[in-house]
């Protein structure tokens, strides 16, 4: 699969006594392996190195704690190996450092069990995408009705769009017919992973705010109701001042109740500056304030949440290119990103959210809420074959460090990977 | 936006006029774009599985009535099913009645961001409605200005929060909220949860032991009517581990099709009873299976448009409209009063997506060019003299006036011209339409009595016929190009229920040779 040292690779299903502490570096199960649903908890690691391993206890143990007591205190640290794309040399001596050194392991039993507790629970939904596919594509080898039924079925229950299932499908019959190949399990085993490939290459890597010398860079978070647009920009925002970035949340959410009291709890939290109006007041007229006021004080990044909004409200969604316009006119190029956020529970209905809001608001990247439940979020898959705009980010839970960058080759090597080949 | 299954029952159909049953065979087609329809509208894929199966069985067999279209045959089928999958079933669900006096508890659940705390105050609005004294109860300990939410919702419905702040535990201010109801004569405690996943055993006993402790008389889960194929998994869940009532299906005012209420009435059958159609406390509406098994299907929602359109009214302005179409002294202050009710119900292609066939139609329709449109005629009516507002004869008959409006209004002399054209045509047409009132017509121009008959409207070739006269041009607002396009498919549509089939084959084999 990968070339990381993932502990006991080929080890199928781990048993109670793995959560020993010696082994440290396995996590919880990644989103990736949960998506396609493997029976096992391995996870890609991610690509670095020395510092991982001690990372990862910290990271484990940022998670127990935050299992056990809920707590919704940040956690200090953890972010900084995410965030290593930009300001690894930090982060690197800062994650580990900061976290209490004693605890881990016998923190992270307690996880592990809480995963296993939750594992067994899910069993019978874990049948996987993966272990279903080959034997769907074992039993006659063809592409024939039956294959392509039981396929379809199991990309649509991952909310794959019909759209892209059938595009899929289409693109395995070409190339099956192009190279005349000979039909067998393996093959059309090979031709999926191909067509699936196709479509992540339409994938970036995740969130690094560019900043620069003229300015703040400004990101704007967009997105229907209650997909978890508040939670998101904290969870961002806490990225950048561990990163040490002067941050500015902007209270653009002045509809619902108590929004803007929500996010200016994150922003004490984050140790954010924070800028807010009246309830209902003109959302736009806010953000031109704020942005003089980002300048002003020297800000590096501004994080624009809004108000949740439908995308068939057309006067909603006015006001969001008001708020782009009005933004830009303050700082030349802003915002620099605007991410829309999608909640991983949502069905077909995503493919509408992502065309009408990119027809409103141009959308640098997509954030996918809400993926440490059932739901296998397919629906990104369909998002890259049908838009092409990157998945930048992932959220795997509440805690303020639950935001991953997404990342295609991780997910890829999840999905065919060797230690996911040999269940079923 | 999707084709209706309608339309495309059409094209599977159109090969076995003439035959006497449905048959496996010649329904083969047709079960698979029910089934995909049916998997687009986010219904659970096992779910879809057994409908098409028992779709298939009820239909197999079955004589084609003579006269009727066996697209429509096959058709009400699957929509008589779907109502009788979405309807209660009287015998096991609990009716959900709340009278004052009474002494109840109505816990709500659900995953974050579903809905809940609006949900908790529209229906503390609608109870309070009924005379009853609701009292809101703040359990959502955990995300950060969960209870300042509820509380300004509360406060801005008139209605009392009970809360705790963060540190009791959800059992306990439940507990002191009871006491504190009946100590101050609420009849009815509403007690909002924390959105939590399914899975998150530690908030799942949290809500069981809520329900031990206090035993609410109704609990709702409340559910996104956006949710995928994982809708199965999370009802089932807060179903068995909790228990459930009742369903408040939200955010059905977007566009999608709500399959989900489908998957999870199947799997937890229980009921579902409300609808949140809005982000207001009113906007609060009793579930209808028939209605969303039409917007399952693809087919619209005329009764929604048309109530939407009633609320939009208020009922003096409505009579008053109505009586002044029908005498013709319709002028342009009315109309601008329309185009703004218009404007109030809503998206005009969410609007249009409502009305069967249009769907379609619109979906390379720009919803801004048309909101522009409606700008620009706003801006010549208001470039418009109070007298000339109200008598359209001046500017019609005056040339000059209307190079001044053009000028007023920064158009061209061009624009103005086309949309006196327009008013005219249209007095005329609403004076035609005035017969049974203004809703009345309405309906009527939506081509259909109260329900409209999927098979009329499949007869109609997708697009209910528009009133006697009425050209496209003429809907106000509409841009020329799009009426162009329109009236294209009108005469195509009409032009093809017209042509026999079997001469359209013809001609395209010869065409082929």
């Amino acid at each position: 699969m990968n070339d990381q040292q993932t502990p006991d690779p080929n080890q199928p299903e781990p048993e109670p006594g793995d959560s020993d502490a010696a082994q440290p570096a396995r996590r919880k199960p990644g989103f990736f392996s949960r998506l396609f649903a493997a029976t096992n908890t391995e996870v890609p690691q991610e690509p670095l190195a020395d510092e991982a391993e001690e990372a990862e206890v910290a990271e484990a143990a940022a998670e127990a704690a935050e299992a056990a007591a809920e707590a919704e205190e940040p956690k200090r640290g953890v972010f900084g190996r995410i965030f290593g794309k930009k300001k690894k040399d930090d982060s690197a001596a800062e994650a580990p450092a900061e976290e209490p050194q004693p605890e881990p392991a016998a923190e992270f039993r307690a996880k592990k069990s809480w995963f296993r507790r939750l594992r067994d629970r899910l069993a019978a939904t874990r049948q996987g995408l993966i272990g279903n596919l080959r034997a769907v594509f074992g039993l006659s080898g063809k592409l024939d009705e039956e294959t392509i039924e039981e396929l379809e079925a199991a990309l649509i229950q991952s909310d794959v769009a019909v759209e892209t299932t059938q595009r899929i499908i289409e693109r395995m019959k070409a190339s099956i017919k192009r190279r005349d190949r000979k039909e067998g399990g393996e093959v059309l085993f090979e031709v999926f992973r191909e067509a699936i490939e196709d479509i992540l290459v339409n994938s970036a890597p995740g969130f690094a705010p560019k900043t620069r010398e003229s300015g703040p860079y400004v990101v704007m978070v967009v997105g229907v109701n209650g997909v978890g647009k508040t939670t998101t920009v904290a969870k961002m925002a806490k990225r950048c001042t561990d990163a040490g970035l002067k941050t500015m949340l902007v209270a653009g959410d002045t509809f619902r109740a108590a929004a803007v009291e929500q996010l200016e709890i994150w922003a004490r939290r984050t140790g954010c500056e924070f800028v807010r109006g009246a309830h209902e007041s003109d959302a736009a007229a806010l953000c031109y304030d704020a942005m003089a006021q980002a300048k002003a004080r020297g800000v590096q990044v501004v994080f624009v949440d809004t108000a949740g909004r439908l995308h068939t409200k057309s006067s909603l969604m006015d006001e969001l290119g008001k708020i782009e316009r009005v933004v830009k006119r303050q700082i030349p190029g802003a915002p620099h990103e605007t991410l829309l956020v999608l909640d991983a529970t949502t069905g077909q209905n995503a493919i509408q959210q992502v065309r009408i809001f990119s027809s409103a608001v141009k959308i640098g990247g997509l954030i996918m809420t809400k993926l440490d439940g059932t739901a296998r979020g397919g629906v990104l898959l369909s998002v890259l074959d049908m838009f092409r705009i990157p998945i930048t980010l992932i959220g795997v839970g509440e805690a303020v460090d639950d935001l991953r960058d997404f990342d295609p080759e991780q997910y890829a090597a999840a999905l065919f990977g060797e230690d996911d080949a040999e269940k079923d | 936006m999707f084709e209706s299954l309608g339309e495309k029952f059409e094209g599977v159909f159109r090969k076995i006029r003439g035959q006497k049953q449905l048959t496996d065979d010649n329904i083969k087609d047709a079960i698979r774009e029910v089934r995909m329809a049916l998997l687009e509208a986010d219904v659970n894929y096992l779910i879809v599985k057994d409908f098409v199966q028992q779709v298939r069985e009820d239909a197999v067999g079955q004589e084609i009535v003579k006269g009727v279209n066996p697209a429509q045959q096959l058709f009400s089928i699957v929509q008589k099913g779907l109502v009788r999958m979405m309807t209660g079933d009287p015998e096991t669900d609990r009716e959900f009645v709340v009278e004052p006096g009474g002494e109840k508890l109505i816990l709500m659940l659900g995953l974050q961001g579903a809905g809940k705390t609006t949900f908790c105050g529209k229906l503390a609005a609608r109870l309070a409605e009924k005379g009853t004294k609701p009292l809101l109860v703040a359990c959502d300990v955990y995300r950060p200005a969960a209870i300042e939410q509820l509380k300004q919702v509360g406060g801005s419905l008139g209605l009392p929060v009970f809360e705790m702040g963060t540190d009791t535990p959800p059992v306990e201010i439940v507990r002191q909220a009871r006491r504190h109801a009946a100590e101050n004569g609420n009849d009815v405690v509403i007690v909002d949860t924390a959105g939590r996943l399914h899975i998150d055993e530690v908030k799942m006993d949290e809500l069981v032991s809520i329900r031990d402790a206090h035993k609410p008389d109704y609990t709702f889960l409340v559910a996104d009517a956006m949710t995928g194929q994982d809708a199965v998994n999370s009802a089932k869940a807060f179903n068995d581990q909790v228990g459930i009532d009742g369903v408040c299906l939200t955010k059905l005012d977007g566009d999608a099709r709500g399959g989900a209420a489908l998957s999870i009435k199947a799997v937890t059958g229980r009921p579902i009873v409300f609808a949140g159609v809005g982000e207001k406390s009113g906007d609060l509406e009793e579930f209808h299976p028939d209605r969303v098994a039409q917007r399952i299907l693809g087919m619209g929602d005329v009764m929604s448009l048309v109530e939407k359109a009633e609320k939009a009214m208020d009922g003096e302005d409505a009579a008053n409209m109505q009586e002044k179409l029908a005498s013709g002294r319709f002028s342009y202050n009315d109309f601008i009063k329309q185009m703004k009710m218009i404007n109030r119900m809503g998206s005009l292609k969410g609007l249009m997506g409502m009305l069967p066939g249009l769907g379609g139609l619109m979906k390379n329709m720009d919803n801004d060019v048309l909101t522009r449109e409606f700008k620009r005629v706003e801006a010549m009516i208001l470039s418009m003299t109070k007298e000339e507002r109200e008598n359209p004869e001046l500017v019609k008959t005056q040339g000059k006036r209307r190079d001044r409006i053009a000028r007023g209004s920064g158009h061209t002399l061009k624009q103005v011209n086309e949309l006196v054209k327009q008013f005219e045509q249209m007095r005329g047409m609403m004076q035609q339409l005035t017969g049974d009132g203004v809703m009345g017509g309405l309906k009527k121009a939506m081509g259909g009595g109260d329900m409209p008959n999927p098979g009329e409207i499949l007869a109609g070739g997708g697009v209910p016929e528009l009133p006697p006269g009425m050209d496209p041009g003429m809907m106000p607002g509409v841009p020329k190009k799009y009426a162009k396009q329109m009236k294209k498919m009108e005469q195509k549509k009409r032009g093809s229920s017209y042509t026999p089939p079997k001469k359209k084959k013809k001609k395209n084999k010869s065409g082929r040779r």
